[in-house]
């Protein structure tokens, strides 16, 4: 414990500096505006912003690039709260209860409840984060190509399972995403797959155009065709005071969705989005007046927006501690500290304590931020949404051509980029999941590598995945999430995600 | 997710003909399965013990199949296949030309250009904005994200044929 504290505190001398206090101010600045504008979520945020940090330092752009996520978990509750627009997926179900009290002239005190409620997941997820991470990584030095085969394939069903909706379906998309990740050299012979003969496609696809394309284009083009004037009621800051009553309505929610947003944030899946699902089904659940939820319940915003920033931070613990994305965003984020030549492992705790550390520190500086952005200077962010959609989504667009095209300098990407947009407009309109294509994607070359690995070690002997504990038990935990899903599709059973409003009633 | 009402639990399988979107959805995804198999099938494929270059692609082909064919196969509940759900396709195509647009000419009439022209072509005609109004934001737009980007980030954008 001493040896934490010791490291938390060289941590914060590094956070503290005046540039990584600038970059973690910036990141957060940004993610409260990705958070708060439609057709910019924070995967498509965090990629576009990607190519700014080639020329930061690694600690310096992690710093930066977690900014933008956990600010984005903030902002994406004000047009929730305010608008019923929720400005990412997350905030979903902060519309409900949060525009109800707006109605009610309790907006101002939703808003000062969902920056509260973030506030103390977003630090106590830090705290698990801190104590989790690194006996993590400990155990996981002696994982081989056997144990990592195994992680990753669990992750993918862990992911399907999850993210609710048809089982096959998510399968499929994961399926499509390792393909796509297996377009270009193969990681062992050095073999063109898929490239058509075009030199560019050599190195594989890219993971920003990916994302942009998914998450962001199609996003805009779903938002651009309904763009509607709309009008902001700014609260005033007198108003941004929550009673006693709605405090303490306050108080179990945040703490459950503190402790259920990290558990869910290990996940593999769309943690922030699941957990703030699952935490209105819960907080539903539990209350003693139900009939309220839908009607302006402050634990419908308290429980949710806790819970999304909790599992913000969550997500980090696979990223940091093994090295493995535990859904698309962590994986951009792998994908930017892997530029600056930093290698994700259970290694880098002990290598980089720096990076670890520094960033660890600088995720309670950016909370503190994030509370001060969010609640006395929310009507300053507010005025951005007054900007019509009609003349935001072009610029957005603008961004997002220069972001793409400035990874790697290549109009392919661009091409990539559009390709996806459209890909990813029919999988929404037909009721397919992205997330489960991105990190397929991400993962692709390390699963086949370490696959391959696993029977040159074992001599052609697929004995190895069964023979490992750590692998065997993986694989047992795949084998078990998959019998429920055939199970739960043949006897048409609702499930627990049923329950929860996880998936749709058939 | 933006889905159509599906048929309701109790409507009779006759009442459910019709093509559905998972049977549409499904055929395509196992078509593709099928196709990327038969090109995984073309690279070594190597042997079970010691897997080639198209082992993992050419095995993953055949699961899309197969997940491609459970999806159409349960794919009576999910909802009809309707075009005019796409009615906002339209639009999003005039977005994806800007676009390509922009992925044509980046590197051949440089980035101020491109991105102005881009501007042009979102605020004046896809959106009708005034004139006025979609020139200086135009101007605005394009030289200042590239004084941004290219003089304080120093990302490199590409210099057109005009040689700015």
């Amino acid at each position: 414990m001493l040896e934490t504290l010791g490291s938390l505190a060289t941590g914060f001398e590094i956070a503290l500096q005046p540039q990584f206090l600038a970059y973690a101010f910036a990141g957060c600045v940004i993610g409260t505006l990705v958070g708060m504008l439609p057709g910019l979520g924070p995967l498509a945020g965090i990629s576009l912003l990607l190519p700014g940090t080639f020329g930061l330092s690694p600690t310096a752009a992690l710093i930066m690039l977690a900014g933008v996520y956990y600010g984005a978990m903030y902002g994406g509750s004000t047009t929730s709260i305010l608008m019923r627009i929720p400005g990412e997926a997350a905030s979903v179900m902060t519309c409900i209860d949060g525009y109800a009290m707006t109605q009610k002239g309790r907006g101002g005190a939703a808003l000062a409840i969902a920056a509260i409620g973030s506030f103390v997941a977003g630090t106590l997820s830090v705290v698990g984060l801190m104590l989790l991470a690194p006996p993590l990584a400990e155990f996981a030095i002696r994982f081989g190509p056997a144990e990592y085969t195994s992680l990753l394939v669990v992750g993918l069903i862990v992911l399907a399972y999850m993210s609710g909706g048809s089982m096959p379906k998510m399968l499929a998309m994961a399926a499509l995403g390792l393909l796509c990740g297996m377009i270009g050299m193969d990681v062992m012979t050095g073999y063109a797959r898929f490239t058509g003969g075009a030199t560019e496609l050599r190195d594989g696809l890219g993971i920003v155009p990916v994302a942009v394309g998914l998450f962001g284009i199609s996003e805009i083009i779903l938002s651009a065709a309904k763009a509607r004037e709309v009008s902001v009621r700014q609260p005033k800051l007198r108003e941004l005071v929550p009673t006693g009553a709605e405090l303490k309505a306050s108080v179990g929610p945040i703490a459950r969705g503190s402790v259920l947003g990290f558990l869910i944030g290990i996940i593999p899946g769309s943690a922030h989005i699941i957990s703030s699902f699952v935490s209105y089904g819960i907080e539903r659940r539990l209350s003693k007046t139900p009939e309220r939820f839908g009607s302006g319940a402050v634990e419908g915003v308290a429980g949710p927006e806790s819970a999304n920033n909790s599992a913000a931070s969550g997500a980090f613990v696979p990223m940091l501690a093994l090295g493995v994305p535990s859904g698309p965003i962590p994986a951009v984020m792998l994908a930017a500290i892997m530029i600056h030549g930093v290698i994700p492992g259970p290694l880098l705790i002990a290598d980089r304590p720096d990076i670890f550390w520094g960033f660890i520190a600088s995720m309670y500086v950016g909370n503190v931020v994030l509370l001060i952005l969010n609640l006395p200077l929310v009507g300053l962010f507010i005025q951005v949404l007054r900007i019509p959609y009609r003349y935001l989504y072009p610029l957005i667009l603008t961004l997002c051509v220069i972001g793409v095209y400035a990874v790697s300098q290549s109009v392919v990407d661009i091409w990539i980029m559009i390709a996806m947009g459209f890909l990813g407009y029919g999988m929404r309109k037909l009721g397919y999941e992205p997330a489960p294509l991105v990190l397929g994607m991400v993962i692709a070359p390390l699963l086949e590598l370490s696959f391959r690995q696993s029977l040159a070690l074992s001599g052609g002997s697929y004995a190895i995945f069964v023979a490992r504990p750590v692998s065997a038990a993986l694989l047992a935990l795949a084998v078990v999430l998959l019998a429920l899903s055939v199970r739960i599709a043949l006897t048409q059973r609702a499930d627990w995600r049923q329950h929860l409003g996880l998936e749709e009633r058939a | 997710m933006e889905r159509a009402p599906s048929a309701a639990p109790g409507t009779p399988p006759s009442a459910r003909g019709g093509l559905r979107d998972d049977y549409v959805t499904g055929a395509a995804l196992a078509l593709a399965g099928m196709l990327i198999a038969w090109q995984a099938w073309q690279y070594p494929i190597g042997s079970l013990a010691e897997p080639g270059p198209g082992y993992l692609p050419f095995a993953l082909g055949i699961a899309l199949g197969v997940f491609g064919a459970l999806i159409a196969a349960g794919g009576g509940r999910s909802p009809a296949f309707r075009w005019e759900r796409f009615s906002d396709g339209l639009k999003g195509l005039a977005i994806l030309a800007g676009l390509a647009f922009a992925a044509l000419a980046l590197e051949r009439l440089g980035y101020r250009i491109t991105i102005a022209v881009l501007l042009l072509y979102y605020l004046g005609v896809v959106e009708r904005r005034p004139w006025i109004t979609t020139f200086v934001l135009t101007v605005v737009v394009a030289l200042g994200s590239h004084y941004l980007f290219a003089r304080l980030l120093r990302v490199p954008l590409p210099i057109g044929m005009f040689g700015f």
